[in-house]
C-alpha cells in the first residue's frame, strides 16, 4: 500500500486530510509541523507523498520542503502544497523550493486525486466522494 | 382541501418523465431512469433563481412555454458536461507528443491547424489545449491556428469565454506551473490571461444540429459527450465527425467512450494509456 504523509497544525485538517487520503486507498500518518514530519521520515523511512501545509509553528511548510529537497535519502517523495495561502506569489515560491504540486483549500478528493496524478503518484482508489 | 403537494426537493415521476422527453427532444441527451436526484440537484438552483416554489410549477411553466428563457436553463441545468483542466493528464501529454507534431508534419506545407473542442463546457479543455501549444509546441503559434470550442449551452459558453474561474475549478487538474503563468487572482478568482483566452474562439453548437466546425478540421475532442446520446444518434455524430475530420484527422473521446461501443470505422491509436481515433488517410496517387 502506497504511503501519505499529512502535515498540518490543525487538527481538524490532519483528520480530514487522512480520512481522504485513506480513502484513496493510502496509508496515512500526520505530523503537527515539519519538524515532527522530518522526525517521522527519519524514523520510518520514506512515504510516497507528503500533503504540506504552510503556515505552521516549529517548522513551516515551506521550510520543511526545502529541507526534504536537500536531503538525497527523501528524493522519491512527492510534495504537496495544501494551504489556504493563494496568492501568485507563493505557488511559485513553493514550486522554486521544491513542491511538485500546489493545492489550495478547501480540497476536495477528487482535486488531491488530480494533483497526485499530475505528480504521477499513482491512487489506488478511484475518488468518487469529496471530503 | 388542497391537492397533495410535491415537496421542493423532490419530483413527481410524472414531471420526472416529461423532464426526461423534453431534455431528450431538445438535445438527444438521454437522463436514465433513475435518475431524479440528478434532475432534483440541477433543477432546484434553476427555479430558485426564476423564483418558482417547487419543481412541479417549474414543469408547468416549461411545457407552456418551451422555448423560454427558463426552458433554456431548464436544458443548460441538464446537459453542462463535468470538466477540469488538462482532464485525466494523459491524453493532453499525447497530444503534445505524438498527436499534434504528426499533424504538423502532415500539415507541413499549408502550416493551418483546425481543432475543434465539441463539448467544450466551461471552456477548461480548449484553455488546456491552448496551454499545451504554448508550452509545448510554440512553432504553432506562428501558423494559421484555430481552437474552436463549442458547447450546447449559451450560458455556459458565456461563462468560459469570460475565462474566470474559481479555486475550486483551479484545483482541478491545473499544474501549478501553468497556474503561475497564465493566469491572474482577481479576488478569490483566477483569471486566464488574455494570450492564452485569444488563441479559443466560441461558437453555439448542438450536435444534433447544424454545427459550427468546418470539414478539413485535424483534431476533435468530444470526450465524455457520446456517453449521454441514445445508440443511433451517437452512431450519427460520429459519421458526421468523420466527413467533418481531414483525411488522417484525430478524434479524442473520454476514456469509458474507448471500449464499450467503441467507434469501428476509425483506425484505433493506442499512444500510452490514452486511445486515439483517426480517420483513414487517403491512398497516395
Amino acid at each position: 500500500m502506497p504511503r501519505a504523509l499529512v502535515i498540518d497544525d490543525s487538527r481538524a485538517m490532519r483528520s480530514l486530510l487522512t480520512r481522504l487520503m485513506t480513502g484513496l486507498g493510502f496509508d496515512t500518518d500526520s505530523a503537527e509541523h515539519g519538524q515532527a514530519a522530518l522526525d517521522l521520515l527519519d524514523a520510518e523511512g520514506p512515504v510516497d507523498v507528503a500533503l504540506v501545509d504552510w503556515n505552521m509553528p516549529v517548522m513551516d511548510g515551506l521550510s520543511f520542503v526545502r529541507t526534504v529537497r536537500d536531503d538525497r535519502r527523501w528524493d522519491r517523495i512527492k510534495l504537496l502544497m495544501v494551504t489556504s495561502e493563494a496568492s501568485p506569489r507563493n505557488v511559485y515560491e513553493a514550486m522554486k523550493a521544491g513542491a511538485d504540486e500546489y493545492a489550495m483549500k478547501p480540497v476536495t478528493a477528487d482535486a488531491v486525486a488530480q494533483k497526485l496524478a499530475l505528480m504521477g503518484v499513482p491512487v489506488p482508489v478511484a475518488a468518487g466522494v469529496d471530503a | 382541501m388542497s391537492p397533495p403537494t410535491v415537496p421542493a426537493a423532490d419530483i413527481a415521476p410524472a414531471d420526472f418523465s416529461w423532464i426526461r422527453e423534453f431534455v431528450r427532444r431538445e438535445s438527444a441527451i438521454t437522463i436514465d431512469e433513475g435518475k431524479e436526484y440528478l434532475v432534483v440537484s440541477r433543477l432546484t438552483p434553476v427555479a430558485a433563481a426564476h423564483g418558482i416554489g417547487d419543481l412541479g410549477q417549474l414543469v408547468d411553466r416549461v411545457r407552456s412555454l418551451p422555448s423560454g428563457q427558463l426552458s433554456g436553463d431548464v436544458i443548460d441545468a441538464l446537459t453542462i458536461n463535468e470538466t477540469s483542466f488538462f482532464r485525466d493528464v494523459h491524453p493532453f501529454r499525447t497530444l503534445v507528443t505524438d498527436v499534434l507534431p504528426e499533424l504538423m508534419r502532415t500539415n507541413a506545407a499549408s502550416r493551418r491547424m483546425r481543432i475543434w473542442c465539441a463539448a467544450a463546457s466551461s471552456g477548461q479543455e480548449p484553455y488546456s489545449v491552448a496551454m499545451a501549444i504554448r508550452e509545448h509546441l510554440p512553432a504553432l503559434l506562428g501558423w494559421d491556428l484555430e481552437i474552436l470550442a463549442t458547447d450546447i449551452s449559451r450560458a455556459v459558453l458565456a461563462r468560459a469565454a469570460h475565462g474566470e474561474y474559481s479555486q475550486l475549478d483551479i484545483n482541478r487538474g491545473l499544474p501549478a506551473p501553468m497556474l503561475v503563468k497564465y493566469f491572474q487572482r482577481n479576488g478569490t478568482r483566477w483569471r486566464i490571461s488574455d494570450d492564452v483566452r485569444g488563441m479559443v474562439r466560441f461558437e453555439h453548437t448542438n450536435l444534433i444540429g447544424p454545427w459550427a466546425a468546418q470539414p478539413g478540421t485535424d483534431l476533435v475532442l468530444l470526450r465524455n459527450v457520446l456517453i449521454y446520446f441514445d445508440d443511433t444518434t451517437k452512431q450519427d455524430i460520429l459519421r458526421r465527425m468523420r466527413q467533418t475530420l481531414a483525411p488522417g484527422g484525430f478524434l479524442g473521446l473520454g476514456g469509458a467512450e474507448t471500449t464499450v461501443g467503441a467507434p469501428t470505422d476509425y483506425d484505433r491509436v493506442t499512444l500510452g494509456r490514452s486511445v486515439w481515433f483517426r480517420t483513414v488517410r487517403r491512398p497516395s496517387p
